[in-house]
């Protein structure tokens, strides 16, 4: 499963896969089954999903809702919310232009916010996200789904579901390609190291 | 990009992306809580040398919805009456620590000098110099324009599309125009097809070698049924000068009525109708076209203020060098 | 008096030769090696070294009296001996201006003290440079001064009866009209050559045709009165074409072109840098290709610099509110030497012709412009014809920081100037200046 190869800068990157095509997917079946559980059904859920691998897991979450309870209407209660705006890092990274936000045609308020991400890590997009949310409405609650949390937080955020936990070191770097925008469905983890062979 | 001061420098991808950051920002100003943080500490000084209500206030209110922290100066009043130069007020704004000068200036290339003389290290925007440039109206004129020409009047809907093959009239007082000007670089880098009408005493000399058609006869070029109208402000001190004999014969040579409205609209009904402002309405345009159907022109302040925060965005939020 | 013999160097470019200066003469010439230095002498070893004799400029401004801060006849005469003058003429715009015997008088005695070079100042055509009234032409060429040019330079003498009065006036004397060629009403508010860049920059435009008018009336007009006409700064090719047939028709009439525009371009306004601002404005290729061959064929008289010096502040500021103008005096020789020499359109005898003597014989400078022969007033400048060096204006002479060639490589050194046998400039650096001579020391004072 895990190879090793020499780039060309003589820095040896060690790949592997954590999740395949089929793990993702029950991870995603699993985490809809634990929304609806702690809901108690589809009530009042909307999935806001973060440009722009979290809104594709958004949608995908919807459609196995809709599929549990066909009174779920999927697209109805799936939108996408860009946080560039509201990113603390702004100054630090070259300028990134905001994506589309799109929210449910009857707003978020009073609403049980699904926050949708791929990689949880520092916390900060999520706090930025809170706060978008909260120029678009008032939410009854909001809570947090990830594919992956890889640890390593620097605020007070924690998700209430989670794909997998998946420990690495601040030098590794996490890979979600998802089938709409890369081809393939899978999570990869990388790490390299300088001059050693 | 460092500065934003003319839309002759703006690559189709450059332009593209402001307008499509400009979509974002129009959206967000539909919703209740207008107010975005992505400038909050960053300070746009607003550097007035010459009049201008409208487009002071659309970048005073850009900055703000962004976040900014926002110092106006306008000259009237100030020390600039008395002498002070654009030098001294630079560096005098740069001492308060500017990011971003937004200039209005009657010479032409005074945004030139701003930004490479070091008065400021911010970077700069112009707001209109001279009878050069104003790249933010040429870039709301085609906002407008893609939005519903390319999207159907539907925010986002034209993201990533320019304007190839879309026909634009531009009439009026080419001369003395910055708009013309600006509007004629960034239409043809986004594909459209461009012809000036004017008197060809309102045309510069070498209008032949810009990259658009020139003709003197307003119903012809709307006779070519183009997807777009848009009417330049003239003053009618120009009647003094001898540029034209009288504002009735340049109404009827070259003047928006609801007659010419209704030729183009019954071959392009699509068409829409632009002016920069302000009106100088039963001059180059009358009442019913301006506040008729086609009419984008109070859109088009609205659009200003996205495509002014989209400009400040861009040049403002990355990474500092 | 100075003695001083220069060794080896090669007169307007021929074999090398030996001259003697003595007593403000030139005294002897011989072959290289021929000549041997007399006791006390200095000797200048000039092999590689061109001699011509000492450059005179028709077109100065000298700001002095009344923009000291620009320029005083001091710095700005400095700066002419550095850039191998013996002789320039100090146009007549200062503050008050040049249109009296009073003044002229107190510009040339300022020129007198300061010894660089001889001062010739030129007397203002209108009073107040206004266009409505001839000033007082023959008291100020009667003056100590001995005024011979007469310019509104600056402005145009628009008025075409007062300016055929002028012509026709200056005959008594033998002076010379020298016009500033600009239609007033088609350049108003102009700020550079309109072409189809003024248009893209948005600067409102100077036409071709607002300066071939005024030249094209002004030569008919000479021609009908019989007078010398002299036109300053030619700047386009259709000036050229109508002074070329003038002089067919035997017009007296004599043009200069300044050496900016024999190099620059309309195309540096690109970037709205007022140094480039100057009237009349750069032109297009085409109009400096054709003053260049204006030069080379002669229907171009001389190069004048058209030296306007202005303070830091009338530049550093946007394109509009910026004066017009450049200096010129420390270049001159460099750029006609890049203009003209290098590409062959004018040898070292035609630098000698354009530069010295011709200026001297429009402006009736006597003992200024002669051959380098025994007998000539020793004003002679030695050139190193291989050196080359970047302009660097703040290391010049003249107060005026508006060298439009600043950063600009530049070939040809002035290693040496002598004015009246008495080194200005030696080893490229400024020397002393000439003192007064005696008799005039008494009556130089009173104007201090």
């Amino acid at each position: 499963m895990a190879d090793a190869r020499l780039s060309p800068e003589n820095v040896t990157v060690h790949a592997s896969t954590v999740l395949d095509a089929s793990e993702i997917s029950r991870s995603l079946t699993r985490i809809a089954h634990e929304l609806l559980e702690r809901n108690k059904g589809p009530q009042g859920l909307v999935l806001m999903g973060i440009p722009r691998r979290g809104t594709l897991l958004a949608r995908r979450l919807a459609e196995r809702l809709e599929q549990v309870e066909p009174g779920f209407d999927a697209a109805a209660c799936t939108g996408s919310l860009d946080v560039t705006m509201h990113r603390d890092d702004l100054r630090r990274n070259p300028t990134r232009a905001p994506e589309p936000t799109t929210l449910p045609a009857a707003g978020i308020d009073g609403t049980t916010v699904v926050l949708v991400d791929d990689v949880l890590y520092s916390g900060r997009t999520v706090r930025a996200a809170l706060d978008a949310l909260s120029d678009l409405g008032r939410p009854r609650a909001v809570r947090l789904a990830v594919l992956v949390d890889r640890g390593h937080r620097e605020l007070p955020i924690r998700a209430d579901h989670v794909g997998k936990n998946l420990p690495t070191s601040t030098s590794e770097r996490v890979y979600v390609r998802l089938v709409e925008t890369d081809g393939v469905d899978e999570v990869r983890i990388e790490s390299r190291e300088a001059g050693t062979s | 990009m460092k500065h934003l001061l003319s839309a002759a420098d703006l690559t189709r991808e450059q332009a593209v992306r402001l307008l499509d950051v400009a979509e974002q920002m129009a959206a967000t100003q539909q919703r209740e809580i207008k107010k975005l943080p992505a400038l909050r500490g960053r300070t746009v000084v607003n550097l007035f040398f010459e009049d201008s209500t409208r487009t002071r206030l659309s970048f005073e209110t850009a900055a703000k919805r962004l976040s900014a922290d926002v110092i106006t100066f306008s000259a009237k009043g100030s020390s600039v009456s008395k002498g002070e130069s654009l030098k001294d007020t630079a560096l005098t704004l740069q001492a308060m620590g500017a990011d971003a000068v937004v200039i209005r200036h009657a010479s032409s290339g005074a945004p030139h000098r701003l930004a490479e003389k070091g008065w400021t290290s911010g970077a700069v925007l112009n707001a209109g110099d001279g009878t050069h440039e104003h790249p933010t109206q040429a870039l709301l004129d085609t906002f407008t324009l893609r939005k519903h020409l390319v999207g159907g009047g539907q925010l986002g809907a034209a993201a990533g599309a320019d304007l190839a093959g879309r026909r634009v009239v531009v009439v009026g007082d080419v001369l003395h125009s910055r708009v013309a000007r600006s509007n004629v670089h960034l239409l043809h880098t986004l594909g459209a097809r461009v012809t000036l009408v004017a008197p060809p005493t309102l045309l510069p000399l070498g209008v032949e070698t810009w990259p658009c058609e020139v003709s003197y006869d307003l119903d012809a070029a709307l006779g070519e049924a183009p997807d777009a109208l848009m009417a330049l402000r003239v003053q009618l001190e120009r009647m003094n000068a001898a540029y034209f004999p009288s504002a009735r014969e340049y109404s009827r040579r070259y003047g928006v009525t609801a007659e010419r409205m209704a030729a183009l609209t019954a071959l392009t009904p699509h068409a829409q109708l632009l002016h920069p402002g302000p009106m100088n309405r039963g001059l180059e345009i009358t009442a019913e076209a301006a506040d008729g159907p086609r009419s984008r022109v109070v859109e088009q302040v609205t659009n200003g203020v996205a495509v002014r925060m989209a400009a400040l965005y861009l040049l403002l939020a990355g990474e500092e060098e | 008096m100075d003695t001083t013999l220069i060794t080896g160097a090669r007169p307007l470019g021929g074999e090398a030769a030996d001259l003697l200066l003595r007593d403000g003469a030139i005294a002897e010439v011989g072959p290289a090696g021929s000549l041997s230095a007399p006791e006390g002498a200095r000797v200048v070893r000039a092999s590689g070294l061109i001699a011509l004799p000492g450059l005179v400029d028709l077109h100065t401004h000298l700001r002095e009296p009344g923009r000291e801060d620009a320029e005083t006849v001091e710095t700005g005469t400095r700066a002419a001996a550095l850039g191998g003058f013996t002789a320039v003429h100090a146009m007549a715009n200062t503050a008050p201006v040049a249109d009296t015997a009073g003044v002229v008088e107190q510009v040339w005695r300022l020129g007198q003290q300061a010894g660089w070079c001889d001062v010739r100042p030129v007397g203002a055509v209108t009073i107040g440079l206004a266009g409505e009234r001839l000033a007082e032409l023959g008291a100020m060429a009667d003056s100590a001064a001995g005024v011979r040019v007469f310019s509104d330079d600056g402005k145009c003498v628009f008025d075409a009866v007062l300016l055929r009065r002028a012509l026709e006036y200056v005959k008594a004397f033998d002076g010379v009209v020298a016009q500033h060629a600009q239609e007033p009403r088609l350049t108003e508010g102009a700020q550079m050559n309109e072409s189809a860049l003024s248009g893209v920059l948005g600067l409102r435009g100077w036409p071709a045709v607002a300066e071939e008018a005024i030249i094209a009336r002004d030569v008919l007009l000479a021609g009908h009165v019989g007078s010398r006409l002299h036109v300053c700064h030619v700047s386009t090719a259709g000036s050229v074409e109508i002074v070329r047939w003038a002089k067919a028709r035997g017009v007296d009439v004599t043009a200069e072109v300044t050496p900016h525009h024999l190099l620059l371009t309309d195309e540096l306004v690109r970037g709205y840098d007022p140094v480039y601002k100057v009237n009349p404005p750069l032109r297009s290729n085409d109009d400096v290709r054709a003053l260049r061959e204006g030069v080379a064929d002669g229907t171009i008289d001389i190069v004048a610099t058209d030296h306007a010096p202005h303070p830091v502040e009338d530049k550093d500021c946007e394109w509009s509110a910026a004066a017009m103008g450049m200096t010129g005096l420390e270049t001159a020789l460099s750029v006609v030497l890049a203009a003209l020499v290098e590409p062959g359109h004018l040898d070292w005898a035609g630098v000698a012709r354009v530069m010295s003597q011709t200026p001297a014989r429009i402006g009736r400078v006597t003992g200024q412009g002669g051959a380098l022969a025994v007998g000539e007033a020793a004003h002679v400048v030695l050139i190193d014809p291989a050196a080359r060096w970047t302009v660097d204006p703040a290391a010049m002479a003249t107060k005026g920081r508006n060298s439009p060639f600043a950063g600009r490589e530049l070939p040809g050194r002035v290693v040496a100037t002598f004015y009246g046998g008495h080194p200005t400039v030696l080893d490229g650096a400024l020397a002393t200046p000439r003192a007064l001579p005696a008799s005039d020391r008494e009556g130089a004072s009173w104007s201090k």
